[in-house]
Order: C-alpha cells, then structure tokens, then sequence
C-alpha cells in the first residue's frame, strides 16, 4: 500500500507530527483517501522501525512527536518518484465479470445489461463534471481564489482521474456492444436466397463485409445456434 | 413550464428516393429549453449530424415538425429562414468554415453585419465573443495565421456572438487537446447556464458530461436517454 511512501513524501518538505501529516495528506491528495490518526502513528511507528523516520527532538508542549526523513526515507522517496508505479495486475471488478457472464450466458440479455449501466455510468459522469465545474469556476462561493493552489490542482488530478475512469468504461460498453451487434449479424440478416450455395450465403450477408471481431478477445461468443455450415 | 428553444416533433429525414433511400433520422422528438444543453451520441451513421442540420434549420424534416423559438421550420419561406439563422442560431460544425480572406474578428461580426448592425457594433461583439474564449490576441489574424485550435475556437467564438439562443455544436473539440477542450464547453456550459439552449453532438462521453441530459440514437432512432441532475 502506498501510504507509507505518501507519507515519506509529505516528510520530505520537512519535520511534522502525526496530526499535521494526516492534514496535509488528506488535503494534497483531494481528500480522496481519508485517514485516521491511528493509522499515521502506526505507520510512522513501522517507518520508524525500518529507519526510514526518526523522531525530531522530544514531544512539545501538548504531546506531539515531530517525525523527520532519515537519509536512509530521503533515497526510499526518491525512488518511489523514479519509479513507475505496477498497473499490469488487473483489479477484481465486479462489472468485467458481470458482463463477460452477460454474454455468455443464453437467456441474459447482455443489451440490457450494457444499456442500464452505461446510463448510471453517464448520469455519474455528469455529477462529476459538475463538481468539477464547481471546482474551476472563478466566481462559484467555495472556491475564492483566481490563481489555482497546489492543492487544488490535487483536487483536480483526483476528479479527472474519477472522470477518465468513468469514460474509458463507457467506451467500453460501446465497444462491447458494438462486438454483440458484429457477432449477432449474420442471423439476423435476411434468409438468403435459395439459389445460393450455403458457403457462399454466409459471404452474401451484408455484415460479413466488415473485418471479423478480433479472436484473441477474451469474451466468449453470444449463446446463440450459430454452427451450421 | 418555459417554452423549449427548440422542438423536432417526430422528425423523419429521408435522404434519396425510391431503392437508395436511406432513412437518416426516423421519427425522433427533441426538446431543449431554455438554459439546457442537451447532448447527442451515437455510433457513425447513427443521424447525429442530420439531427443537428434539421435543428439549425440547415435542413428541412422529410416529415414532422422543426420549432426553433416557436416558429416551424417547414413554413418559413427562404429568406426568412435564412435570417432565422442568422438570429437565433449559433453552429459550430467539424468544418470549420472560417472566410480566408477575413481577420478572426471580421469573420465572427460578419453575421451581425449581414443582419444590417454597424461594423463598430460588429467588431465590438466579435472582440467581446473572444475574450470569453480567452482569445483577444487573435482579433486581427487571418485564418491562415493561426493553428488549427485557435481557428477552432474562433469559430466557437463566432457561434456565441450577439443574443444567438440557441448553440448547435457538431464535435465541437475536434482538433483541441483535452485541457483547451474543456475550456470551450465550460464557455457553451456557461452559455447555456446564461440562458441558451444547447445541442452537442459527440462521440466523447467525456464531453457529453457537460450535458444536462444525453440522448442515444441508433438507426435515426432515439434509443436511449440518460440524465445527469
Ligand atoms: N445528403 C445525404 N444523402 C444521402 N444520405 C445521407 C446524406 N446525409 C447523410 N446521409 C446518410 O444518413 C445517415 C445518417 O448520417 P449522419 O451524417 O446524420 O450520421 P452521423 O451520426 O452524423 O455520423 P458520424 O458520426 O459519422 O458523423 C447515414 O447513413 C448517411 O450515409
Ligand atoms: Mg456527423
């Protein structure tokens, strides 16, 4: 998990307690990623354990702890910042599994089921949209200042991750409905006509004019009797 | 209830005669009321565009109803509809369509003028329309001197000059990056939130969360409808 390195970042500008930190990581990361006090002094703890933090001095007047980087935190986050952060290991989502089973499984209508949820999945993107117009708009009440702060561009970076992420799943929905309306052509062209040898009817079907969807995609075909040839 | 900018009543545009008759949009009602923007997605093909012509009075219904500010698109004669255009309807459209031999202000007055305003109160408009997109340095160049972008932009900015209620916009962003993009529909969200009534055709669900409500079209027809608020 990437706290303890987030942490290490924010110490990195300078010694801070545990409260403060929690403060100014909720606020640099667009208060996205809520964090409970305890769990800044356990991480520190660890840190602290690895030699990676030391506490700065003694506790000041009301008890708190300033922690600071050891060289040993400082290279730890240069390194994070160096290296590019591990993607390629899919997250378990519960839509991929639901809409592979759509289409494969024969009495589904996995129209339907793109359909209803790319309708939330644009109703979402529109809330997020206007949360981010609320965000940028010059004149709106929260916002007052002209100049973009360092902590509203995280705002920001955080909202238009929320906003890709909803986009790329409507692309693809698309994408996927474009596939069963590929595959479900063929039946549902216009019986052929009789003279044609059955080979060549196949041909014959307007839809077949267009490239075959790709073999390789991982989605099993639409449960629908389509082996006679 | 306010009364709609603009209405299709059952629209139907058939393109062509006889056995090459393509039914480009197929009994499709649309209303957008004041201070709304509506968007239009689909797959290519899906009569997006043709949609878009018929609502900016570039085109007439084969059948059914075209009302923009209560006046039927279908009993006006030529000139008229003409100045109908001029008037009420702003369009921005992939071809950009900006006169090469006129400056970005003389090519964004020019409405104004052929609607018999003064060149003083056309230049003042023109110059106005591209401060709101950010663009006052261009009031001087041709067409030829500027990048594909800032062409774009200026012919957004000659969509929104003078009391145009109505904004018609056919992917509008194309040739824009992603963060100049979104400044020009926040300008069409803030038209539209001034007042206007919108109607944006695009294939970026990204876009389309700019919209109050999405419509779906498939085939010419509407299939689907998603609303955000
Ligand atoms: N002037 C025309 N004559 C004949 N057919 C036309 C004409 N204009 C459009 N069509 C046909 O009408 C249908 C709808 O076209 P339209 O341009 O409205 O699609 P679109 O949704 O805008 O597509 P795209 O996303 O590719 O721009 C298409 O089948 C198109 O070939
Ligand atoms: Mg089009």
């Amino acid at each position: 998990m990437s706290v303890p390195l987030s942490l290490l970042a924010l110490l990195s500008q300078g010694p801070a307690y545990g409260a403060r930190i929690k403060a100014d990581f909720e606020e640099r990361t667009g208060r996205a990623f809520p964090l409970n006090v305890g769990q800044v002094y356990t991480t520190l703890a660890r840190l602290e354990r690895d030699g990676l933090v030391v506490a700065d001095g003694g506790p000041d007047d009301e008890g708190r702890i300033p922690y600071r980087l050891t060289d040993a935190g400082r290279a730890e986050v240069g390194t994070w910042w160096e290296r590019p952060v591990d993607r390629t290991e899919p997250a378990r989502d519960e839509l991929v599994m639901k809409l592979a089973l759509a289409v494969a499984t024969p009495d589904v209508d996995a129209h339907a089921v793109i359909q209803h949820q790319r309708t939330a999945a644009m109703a979402h993107l529109q809330r997020l949209t206007r949360a981010k117009l609320a965000l940028s708009a010059p004149g709106s009440p929260p916002q007052t200042e002209p100049v973009p702060t360092p902590t509203s561009l995280s705002d920001e970076v955080v909202l238009e991750h929320r906003l890709y992420a909803v986009e790329s799943e409507l692309r693809w929905l698309d994408h996927v409905e474009g596939l069963l309306l590929h595959r479900r052509a063929p039946q549902s062209a216009p019986a052929p006509s009789v003279t044609l040898p059955s080979a060549a009817s196949a041909t014959a079907a307007p839809s077949a004019a267009r490239p075959a969807p790709d073999p390789s995609t991982p989605i099993s075909r639409p449960a629908a009797p389509d082996t006679r040839h | 209830m306010t009364e709609p900018i603009l209405q299709l009543i059952d629209c139907t545009r058939v393109h062509g005669q006889g056995e090459t008759a393509v039914r480009a949009l197929d009994g499709v009602s649309v209303q957008v009321q004041p201070g709304e923007l509506v968007a239009v997605m689909g797959p290519s093909g899906s009569g997006k565009s043709t949609l878009l012509n018929l609502a900016g009075a570039l085109d007439l219904p084969t059948s059914g109803q075209v009302v923009i500010s209560g006046q039927s698109t279908s009993q006006l004669r030529p000139d008229d509809l003409a100045a109908l255009r001029r008037r009420k309807v702003g369009v921005v459209f992939q071809d950009l369509n900006l006169i090469p031999s006129l400056t970005a202000a003389e090519n964004i007055g020019l409405p104004l003028e052929l609607d018999g305003r003064r060149v003083s109160e056309a230049r003042r408009a023109a110059v106005g329309a591209l401060h709101e997109l950010g663009l006052d340095d261009l009031a001087d160049r041709y067409p030829d001197q500027m990048s594909g972008g800032q062409q774009q932009r200026v012919a957004i900015a000659r969509a929104l000059v003078g009391e145009r209620r109505l904004v018609l916009a056919d992917e509008p962003t194309g040739a824009l990056d992603s963060v100049t993009g979104d400044g020009v529909l926040a300008v069409l969200r803030a038209r539209c939130d001034a007042g206007a009534a919108g109607l944006l055709v695009t294939h970026e669900a990204r876009h389309a969360g700019w919209a109050d409500r999405v419509i779906y079209l498939r085939d010419g027809k509407v299939v689907d409808e998603a609303v955000g608020r």
